[in-house]
């Protein structure tokens, strides 16, 4: 039967070979950066375009330039490396059967790294599952990363979380939720109470470009606009929602970033594997919400080269090698090209780096391991599973935990 | 001690905590300028200002996500869901997020939420004005649901519930906001000045959540209810000429067992009324629960009454409500007479 129904689909499938000529990239620099206190109405050609920074020779040009020393510029690189390094690590572990999920970052480095670094302490995370990289600029110690990951005795969550799930209250990281999205206008609410409370503290929080269908991102939206909290909204296109293009989200329509200005809200769209432009559009969002100038909504383009999950097998729905295609590049190599063109960086400290960071991570991974796996314990207590339901432990879960004991 | 009427009593309850702990604010569908659909919040932006008191967008997801996350940086936010029937876009917030912050976290960030929501029927709501939800959340680990018959209680229970550091889901019913309600829509309207549910302190009191209330003593059999059917309940005993215990539950959960069970032991014979729905209700749990404390004191089996198992109808409003007379049948039939 003919139908109009319009279903969108990925623009290639397994066996196909990936063209990314369409999408549409501004020259590096050619991006205005308008003053922090615009209203919505005067910025609705950047949501369309794109802010980049570093150009074909590496170069850091144009209005959004951050001006980074080239200590910090290595202490970026550092970070991202140390995070693909972890996650390779922990992939690994995966499939040799030590810990029981993971997920990956790979290719989307620079949002958490630039993004977290272009933030203050007390600025408050409201993280998706693919953020990892704000623990490690905040400094949390992988071994405390790996021991969540493997639910054993030293897991600061007590073995009730699956891996990656993880919370850090003291780097102000919320505790990550399976439920997406949830976390998008809690944000605005967290937001909402510095407002009230008269502290300069702003709220961060990112979401998936598919989770963005869910009801939580137009609330979040719609309160963030409403009472015009210090709150910075990020959509990390990644282009995959699992198996999903971002054309299932809606994203062959307009770019994510648009949405922002039919709530009265600036949107910025930004070549997610610049790092320069990462932390210059969130740096920009900060001092917006710091200054009591009100929220922004940042759409990080990127891609998704990991696969989804380890229980996702990527070959089944899209091109293995469309990553190599992928017209951003990688956030790493970039970063390091740039360093290496300022005269800042070489091959050779990069290999020693990742020499480094290799056996910090394998060490980290050794030490972990001895406060036990999922698998052969030491476990956290039993008990633990009865506690902070409630703050008091109520006389039937105290039952249920007596009556587990006889068993 | 003065005479006050439910709204007046949540109303005080508000005042009190909002006059007394700065973090509290209070947020919803038309709750700020215009005092609330029911008037409950009536008065409190003018005394305290729009930064405690303030309308929201209709999004009941949004405004519980925004609560939570007012609550993780220090505040202590109440607040409204217009009518309970619409508290479910926000039921993955409540369920995913507020009831499971702390456990989820290791005891890290947790958010001290308390959400009133008028529930029940009895008030030719209809399907979407008239539901009582309180079973959905008596399921959800993390959470706790209170529920307030009188003046008296709804002040002391919500001040107990703003204080708690644990979520609340604050149920009122509708029906009682003016007056109690014995069951029959034909009698006059009765004001709760004629009662003593309605003699409520001004200042600031609690009512402990978690314990359960005997309403009225009694030595034949033991009549579990709450909201609304507590009084509908009080009007079938006397109606079946028994000498009924009626415990008022209070707390949904987590449940005073302990009351629930010295009494049942004591009398041999339960009845459970509720207004929701009977299949999967909350009368459900309370009923395995007697079976499990009581077995060997019962003398007959424990019967529930509750509203059908269909959607709230409007014209059929009292055939569907479970009144006195089905009350006092169910009464009688453990009875045996």
């Amino acid at each position: 039967m003919a139908t109009k129904l319009h279903i969108p689909h990925a623009p290639f499938r397994p066996g196909d070979k990936p063209d990314f000529s369409n999408i549409k990239l501004p020259k590096a620099g050619e991006l205005r950066r308008p003053p922090i206190g615009i209203h919505a109405n005067e910025t609705r050609d950047l949501p369309f375009s794109m802010i980049r920074v570093l150009d074909e020779e590496h170069r850091a040009v144009g209005e959004w330039d951050p001006h980074l020393d080239a200590e910090t510029l290595r202490l970026g690189l550092r970070h991202m490396l140390l995070n693909r390094v972890f996650d390779d690590r922990m992939y690994k572990m995966h499939r040799q059967g030590k810990i029981s999920f993971y997920m990956r970052a790979t290719g989307e480095e620079a949002v958490a790294v630039a993004q977290c670094m272009a933030l203050q302490p007390g600025d408050m995370m409201f993280p998706s599952y693919r953020q990892q990289g704000l623990l490690i600029t905040r400094g949390i110690k992988l071994v405390d990363m790996m021991c969540q990951c493997l639910s054993n005795s030293h897991d600061n969550l007590q073995g009730r979380q699956l891996p990656v799930l993880y919370s850090f209250k003291e780097v102000n990281f919320f505790t990550l939720s399976g439920n997406l999205a949830t976390q998008f206008c809690q944000a605005v609410g967290w937001a909402m109470a510095a407002e009230y409370k008269g502290t300069s503290d702003i709220a961060v929080t990112w979401i998936g470009e598919g989770s963005s269908a869910e009801s939580d991102f137009h609330y979040a939206l719609t309160f963030s606009s409403v009472y015009r909290s210090p709150v910075v909204l990020n959509v990390v296109n990644n282009q995959w929602a699992i198996s999903t293009s971002q054309n299932v989200a809606g994203g062959d329509q307009n770019p994510f970033a648009a949405r922002a200005i039919g709530y009265g809200i600036p949107g910025l769209r930004v070549d997610g594997n610049d790092f320069l432009a990462v932390y210059a559009a969130t740096a920009w969002a900060a001092e917006r919400a710091r200054t009591g100038a009100g929220p922004t909504l940042i759409e990080l383009y990127t891609y998704r080269a990991a696969p989804h999950s380890t229980s996702d097998d990527p070959g089944r729905y899209r091109p293995l090698d469309e990553w190599q295609y992928w017209p951003l590049g990688d956030p790493i190599e970039r970063l390091k090209k740039h360093l290496i063109a300022l005269g800042e960086w070489t091959e050779a400290q990069h290999a020693t780096l990742e020499k480094e960071l290799a056996d910090h991570v394998l060490a980290s991974w050794k030490e972990a391991e001895s406060y036990g796996t999922l698998n052969e314990g030491p476990w956290p207590p039993v008990s633990a599973m009865f506690e902070d339901v409630y703050k008091d432990v109520p006389p039937h879960l105290i039952k249920q935990r007596d009556e587990l004991g006889k068993l | 001690m003065t005479t006050m009427n439910m709204v007046q009593a949540l109303n005080s309850a508000m005042d009190v905590m909002l006059a007394q702990d700065p973090n509290v604010i209070v947020f919803g569908e038309d709750v700020g300028y215009f005092g609330g659909v029911f008037r409950c919040t009536e008065g409190l932006q003018k005394k305290y200002g729009d930064h405690r008191v303030f309308d929201t967008p209709i999004a009941e997801g949004g405004i519980v996500a925004a609560a939570i996350g007012m609550g993780v940086n220090g505040l202590r936010p109440v607040v409204e869901i217009q009518f309970a029937d619409y508290i479910y876009p926000a039921f993955d917030q409540i369920v995913s997020e507020l009831a499971r912050l702390r456990y989820r976290s290791g005891g890290q960030y947790w958010s001290p939420v308390t959400i009133r929501t008028p529930c029940g029927g009895g008030i030719r709501g209809g399907q979407t004005h008239s539901q009582s939800p309180e079973a959905i959340f008596a399921h959800v680990c993390g959470i706790k649901t209170v529920i307030p018959s009188s003046p008296y209680d709804a002040k002391g229970l919500l001040i107990a519930s703003i204080e708690d550091d644990d979520p609340i889901i604050f149920l009122e019913p509708k029906r009682l906001y003016n007056g109690p309600f014995e069951g029959d829509p034909k009698k006059p309207a009765v004001a709760w000045s004629t009662h003593p549910g309605g003699e409520v302190p001004e200042g600031h009191y609690t009512v402990p959540i978690g314990k359960a209330n005997i309403l009225r003593a009694g030595s034949d059999l033991t009549i579990l209810a709450y909201g609304t059917m507590v009084h509908v309940a009080g009007a079938a005993a006397q109606m079946a000429g028994v000498d009924a215990e009626i415990i008022d539950i209070r707390t949904i959960a987590p449940l005073d067992v302990d009351t629930i069970a010295t009494s049942v032991c004591r009398t041999g014979r339960c009845v459970i009324v509720h207004e929701a729905t009977r299949f999967g209700g909350y009368g459900g749990e309370l009923s395995a629960i007697v079976q499990e404390e009581c077995f060997w004191n019962l003398e007959a089996p424990i019967l529930r009454v509750c509203g059908w198992d269909t959607p709230y109808p409007h014209a059929q409003e009292w055939e569907y409500f479970p009144g006195p007379q089905r009350v006092a049948k169910a009464i009688r039939q453990v009875m045996g007479c």
